[in-house]
Order: C-alpha cells, then sequence, then structure tokens
C-alpha cells in the first residue's frame, strides 16, 4: 500500500509529492488471502479434493471420466489390494499408474476409489450445509440478542441455553433416523438447526462488546435505523469471528455425520460417505489396512485445508492487518 | 489561543444604541483593534447567527438510576440556540454538558430518565416518536465525537462510510452518495479525495479523522452540529486547524454549532455565546467576552484564574480553585459550588441561587454575590493563593 501513515495529508503538507494508489476492497482481499501461503496451499487442496470427487464418479447423473461405480461389484483382483503405484520404474518400483482399483477394493469387491469418491462428495456437502444453516441462525441469533438486549436477550438466549443442554448427538440421531434416508441434504439441514448455539453464544458476546464502541454511537447519530446498525456497521467487524467458527464447524461437521453414520442413524447403505465408510472398516485395521486409510486421508485433507482458508480469510477480511501492507 | 485579558471593555459604552452614529463609527473601530489585542472571537463570521432560535432546551433534567443512588446528571439546563449561532459549553468532566446533548441527540441509554422539552424548530423531541427522532438525527441534527478513530468503524472504507451517512436518510445509487462523500472530503480540506475515499480509517492520521468526521456530520446539511469535545483527542498543532475547519464548513451549511469542551481558550476563540455548567446546572450563559471579561460566577472566576496566561508575565500565580466537584448523588444543599466557593455565605449553603439576570442584558449568572464581582476589576482575586497575599 502506498498510502500509509508517513503521509499524514494536510496536516504535515506531504500531500503533494505522494501518490495514492487505490484499491478495491475486493483487491484486497484477494491479494491478502493469496499472500497468505497456507490458506493457498489449502486453498489448492481443497479445489482438488472437490473436482477430483465431483469429476471423478459424476454427480446427479451427470457421468464422470471414471469408469467404475461405486454401487457396482466386479471380480477381485490381487486381493483387493490398491493398484495405485507412485513409485517410478528408475528407483525399483513398479513405476507411476493408476491400475485397475487405484485404491483398491472393499470385500465385496466394489471398486474403492469410485467408493471414497461418493463418500467424499457426501461429506462435503453435508460438512457445508450444516455450516451454512447453523452459521446462518447462530449469527442471527447471536446478533438480534446482543444487540437489543433486554427481553429479546433473555427469551433468545434462555431457548439457546435449552438447545445447548441437549446432547447434539442425541437430536441428531432422532434427526439422522428420521430423516437420514431423506439423503444428506436433509441431513445436513437438520444437524445445522441443531449445532448452531455455540455460534450465537460467540456472536452474543462480539455484539454486546462492539455494541458500545463509539462509532456505533456515531451511526445512530447519524440516525440508522437498527437493522443497518446490525448488519451494516456490526456485523462486518465480526467476520473474522464468523469465519473461524464456521470453518471449525465444517470440520465438526465432517465428524459429527461420521459418528452418525457409525450408529447406523447417518446415510444409510447403498449411499456412502467418509464417515460411514471409516466405521464400517475400522476393524479391517490390520488385515486391509487401505479401507480405513483412504476415507480417512480424504477426511483429514477436507478438514485441514478448510482449516487454513479460513485462517487466511479471517486475515484477509480485516483491514486493519498490517503485516501484509507492502 | 489566548487567555482572557485582564483589559476591561465595557460593552455598554460601545452600545450602538446610547450613543450617536458617529461615535459609534469610532467604537466599532475601537472594538475591532481591540479585538486584535485580545480574545474576543479570533474567527470572522462570514454570516453571523440570527435572531431566530431553532434548538431550544428548557429545564431538561437527566438522571440516572444506580445502585448507589439516584445521580442527578443534569438538573435544570435551559438555552435556545440561534441560526449559525456557535454556542460553548464549558465545565468539567461530569458537569453535565456531555449528558445534556447526548440528550438531545437521544442518545443516552435506556435507563436515563429525560425531563423537559427539548425544542427543534419549535416540535419537541421528547415526545416524538422513535421514528421521527431518528430521521432528525444526522440529518438536521449531527455530532462529532470526541474520539475519532473510535467514531470510525473500522471495518468500512471512509467513503462507504460518509455514503451510508447519506443512505440512512435518502434512497439515493450509492455512485451518488460516494460523489458527495468526496465533495465533502473536498470541503474539509481532505486532497486527494478521490483516492482518499477507498481508504480505511487506520490509514488516516488523527487530524484526517477528525476531518473526515466533520465531513460526515456535515454531509445531510444540518441545522445543528453537536460538537463533543472535538479536539481534545487531537495534537495542539492540529487543533487550530480543526476548529478553523469546523467554523468554514459551519458557514459552508448554515448550521450551528454547540460547541462543548473544557478548553477555556476553544471558547474564546470560537464562541458567541457560552454556558458554564456546574454539577449539573447552567452557573453562568452570556456573550463570550462579557463572561470572559466579567465573570458574574466565582465558579467561572475561577476557571479563569487557574489557566496560565501570557499577558501576566512569568511571575503571576495560576489560581486553582480549592476542593473537587460534589457528588451528584449527594448534592449539597445550597449553590452546589459554596464549599469550594470564597464568596459564599450563609445564604449560598442554604438556598441554591436561579440563573439570573445581571447587570448587562443577555448575560445570565446563578449566584447570590455577583455583585462582589461586578465590584472588583479582577475577579480571579478572590482565588489567589496565601503565599500570594503577602506580596
Amino acid at each position: 500500500m502506498t498510502l500509509s501513515a508517513q503521509a499524514s495529508g494536510p496536516d504535515t503538507g506531504a500531500a503533494q509529492g505522494m501518490t495514492i494508489v487505490a484499491r478495491t476492497q475486493g483487491q484486497m482481499i484477494r491479494r491478502r488471502f493469496f499472500r497468505h501461503r497456507a490458506a493457498l496451499a489449502g486453498m489448492i487442496l481443497f479445489g482438488f479434493v472437490v473436482v477430483l470427487s465431483f469429476s471423478s464418479i459424476g454427480f446427479m447423473g451427470v457421468p464422470g471420466w471414471w469408469d467404475k461405480s461405486y454401487l457396482t461389484t466386479g471380480a477381485l483382483v490381487n486381493q483387493g489390494k490398491p493398484t495405485l503405484s507412485v513409485v517410478p520404474e528408475f528407483l525399483g518400483g513398479s513405476g507411476i499408474h493408476l491400475g485397475e482399483h487405484p485404491f483398491g477394493q472393499d470385500d465385496i469387491g466394489v471398486d474403492y476409489f469410485a467408493k471414497t469418491m461418493r463418500g467424499t462428495q457426501q461429506s462435503i456437502i453435508v460438512a457445508f450445509l450444516v455450516a451454512i444453516v447453523a452459521t446462518t441462525v447462530g449469527t442471527l441469533v447471536g446478533a438480534v440478542s446482543g444487540y437489543y438486549r433486554g427481553k429479546t436477550e433473555a427469551v433468545l438466549m434462555r431457548f439457546t441455553d435449552v438447545m445447548i443442554t441437549i446432547p447434539v448427538l442425541v437430536i441428531a440421531a432422532v434427526v439422522g433416523r428420521r430423516f437420514g434416508a431423506s439423503g444428506v441434504v436433509v441431513l445436513g439441514v437438520f444437524i445445522g438447526l441443531v449445532i448452531w448455539p455455540s455460534m450465537a453464544r460467540l456472536l452474543r458476546g462480539e455484539f454486546l462488546s462492539l455494541r458500545e464502541k463509539e462509532f456505533v454511537e456515531a451511526a445512530r447519530a447519524l440516525g440508522t435505523s437498527a437493522r443497518r446498525i446490525i448488519f451494516r456497521h456490526i456485523l462486518p467487524n465480526t467476520v473474522g469471528v464468523i469465519i473461524v467458527s464456521a470453518t471449525l464447524t465444517v470440520a465438526n461437521a465432517v465428524l459429527l455425520e461420521s459418528a452418525l453414520s457409525f450408529l447406523g442413524l447417518g446415510v444409510q447403505a447403498p449411499d456412502t460417505s467418509l464417515g460411514q465408510l471409516i466405521n464400517e472398516y475400522r476393524t479391517a485395521m490390520v488385515t486391509r489396512p487401505w479401507l480405513f486409510w483412504w476415507p480417512g486421508i480424504f477426511i483429514i485433507a477436507i478438514a485441514l485445508s478448510i482449516n487454513f482458508i479460513g485462517d487466511g480469510l479471517r486475515d484477509a477480511f480485516d483491514p486493519r492487518q498490517t503485516r501484509v501492507r507492502a | 489561543m489566548t487567555t482572557p485579558p485582564n483589559v476591561p471593555l465595557d460593552p455598554q459604552a460601545l452600545d450602538p444604541q446610547t450613543i450617536d452614529p458617529h461615535a459609534y463609527e469610532d467604537a466599532a473601530h475601537l472594538l475591532d483593534s481591540a479585538e486584535e489585542v485580545h480574545v474576543g472571537r479570533t474567527l470572522q463570521d462570514a454570516r453571523p447567527p440570527s435572531q431566530e432560535e431553532i434548538l431550544r432546551v428548557e429545564n431538561l433534567t437527566v438522571e440516572f438510576p444506580t445502585e448507589d443512588g439516584v445521580v442527578h446528571a443534569v438538573r435544570g439546563v435551559s438555552y435556545g440556540l440561534r441560526e449559525r449561532e456557535v454556542l460553548g459549553i464549558v465545565g468539567e468532566s461530569g458537569s453535565g454538558k456531555s449528558v445534556s446533548s447526548l440528550a438531545v441527540m437521544g442518545l443516552l441509554p435506556k435507563n436515563a430518565r429525560v425531563k423537559g422539552r427539548i425544542l427543534f424548530r419549535g416540535d419537541d423531541m421528547l415526545k416524538m416518536s422513535a421514528r421521527k427522532q431518528r430521521g432528525l438525527r444526522g440529518r438536521k441534527i449531527a455530532m462529532i465525537f470526541q474520539d475519532p478513530m473510535t467514531a470510525l468503524n473500522p471495518v468500512h472504507s471512509i467513503g462507504d462510510q460518509l455514503a451510508e451517512a447519506v443512505l440512512a436518510h435518502e434512497l439515493m445509487p450509492r455512485k451518488t452518495a460516494l460523489a458527495r462523500a468526496k465533495e465533502m472530503l473536498d470541503l474539509v480540506g481532505i486532497p486527494q479525495a478521490e483516492a482518499r475515499l477507498r481508504s480505511y480509517p487506520h490509514e488516516f492520521s488523527g487530524g484526517m479523522r477528525q476531518r473526515a468526521m466533520i465531513a460526515m456530520a456535515v454531509i445531510n446539511n444540518p441545522d445543528v452540529i453537536i460538537a463533543d469535545e472535538p479536539t481534545t483527542a487531537l495534537d495542539v498543532t492540529v487543533q487550530a486547524q480543526i476548529l478553523e475547519k469546523l467554523l468554514e464548513v459551519k458557514d459552508a451549511v448554515n448550521a450551528a454549532i454547540v460547541l462543548i469542551t473544557h478548553d477555556l481558550g476553544v471558547i474564546a476563540g470560537m464562541a458567541h455565546r457560552v454556558l458554564v455548567m456546574y454539577a449539573g446546572r447552567p452557573v453562568e450563559l452570556g456573550d463570550t467576552d462579557p463572561v470572559f471579561e466579567e465573570p458574574r460566577m466565582p465558579y467561572t472566576a475561577g476557571l479563569l484564574g487557574s489557566i496560565p496566561s501570557l499577558e501576566g508575565g512569568g511571575s503571576s500565580r495560576l489560581r486553582p480553585i480549592k476542593g473537587t466537584p460534589p457528588s451528584l448523588i449527594n448534592l449539597p444543599t445550597g449553590c452546589p459550588f459554596s464549599p469550594r466557593c470564597p464568596l459564599a455565605t450563609d445564604v449560598c449553603r442554604e438556598q441554591e441561587p436561579p440563573l439570573a439576570e445581571t447587570d448587562s442584558g443577555g448575560h445570565y449568572a446563578a449566584c447570590h454575590h455577583w455583585d462582589k464581582l461586578a465590584a472588583v476589576e479582577d475577579p480571579t482575586v478572590f482565588f489567589r493563593t496565601e503565599s500570594e497575599t503577602v506580596a
């Protein structure tokens, strides 16, 4: 940034020699984000996982480039061991190739690559739905109760308290049993409607402190309406908190979905999800470890990359960050 | 800024009605030259105030119930603000000067008990619907806050915030609002306004931030600007520039200013009239020059004696007011200043004096003994320290 505190403008009279290169807010956010190496790596990794999972086996009737389905069985090749090879021949390996079943096959001969990709798709959908729903509801409840205080706050926060005292798993289990078979979309929305209270509490705290700030009073002195103050003046100041919390929710949702699937209440067979795969084959750890490791690797990849992206976004959205000012 | 002088200047001798026109010309000339030597209003008026009152505060009281008892923050403040006038409100911390103006803005916390009348062009703002009151705020009555760092939203660019001030009251394309914002930044003297619209508050210096606050206050062409210690958070060298800009901008939009400060120098240089507050009550009100030159309330005299003066030379002593302001929960009976007042008598301790007209017209004071102050040449003499009496 060429405009910086060194030129204090009219007060020092130093403004004549300065050129001010203005950037739009979007440009600045992008710039800050791309300077964040971990975030960039996270985004590339996450983009790769998404593209791989959706393009390989196709989605919602659109065919992908992988020729096997996660629903059809085939003859067991090489006891179902993965055929993927990444060690080149000159290093004594068998060369770089995918082979017939790169991730191997499960116990009944289904291609495990297709199965893992399907699970990845489902987990990503559930995780994002949960994050979106929980963040929206939690933000609204927290913002309204934190800003208005009084009776509104009392009612909303007591409701939040009640929601928080009920174990998430119990509600999710009831919801899962009832709606698990209706597909991941319904499942995701319902889990989201269950886990918003922590977000609401966080946002309420932020609003409680921000509403006392002088710039809020200044906005009130300008005759700004309450709704405008909440959404235009205070909410942007909480973007950091919201993003970090939302990314953590994504990671949590992947795990929650796994837990539900373990109880048989999540995604129902023959459909599958990463959590379901892990739980199904956790006993195969010793005999056929690849059945456990592939979905595990993808869960880690998703959770980790989303967290890095969230970290980068939080930094990028905060204009007070001076670290990346050039 | 200089401090009020010891040169007595009798306004009645210069009153155009009591002397013949030719003498008046001389007198006016005298007054002009007199203004060069002493305080007066150092800044010229492009548009002098009219007699019409746009804001009238009548018997305003503000109370805050607390666990320790009721805090009587403001106890019966009345004043009128004329069009294009600068009214200074001085007082120390806790004298109710900020609270009374927050009451005018309708920005007091919900637990505050506000009584009295606040008339804006004849309409009582305290009886208005919240929506109507909000319509006045920012559009007709604007406020400039003390600390421009915290009063600007850190996550929005300056241009966005200025545009927001317009859009809060009018529906228009954002582009039009931004064009208005640029005009205002030009008006307050921020160079390269176009590019600065996209800057964030942290990229501005303190003076520029306060300029931006002024721009935000006047962007809707308000009739009244309430400036709550607008220069307290600023560097002394920047203060004068900001105040000058404030007056310039006020003339540009034809607004009146309520200037709240504890800096007597600022009042002397800027205000047409001054209201001195003590313990939640106005204790002296009048045109700036008479109040500063011939205070009729010992508290004002004490304030004047407690600031250093260039004219007295290095040898003159400061004459501080002894004691501290009273608690606003347990006010002493009688005049709240009586425990600290060198002129206090029994009547002061029993009866709180009303704000009443004194010897000169338009000069009000709340003191039983204002005539004693009128009798001496240097009213600060009552506050002299013991070591000084010897000399």
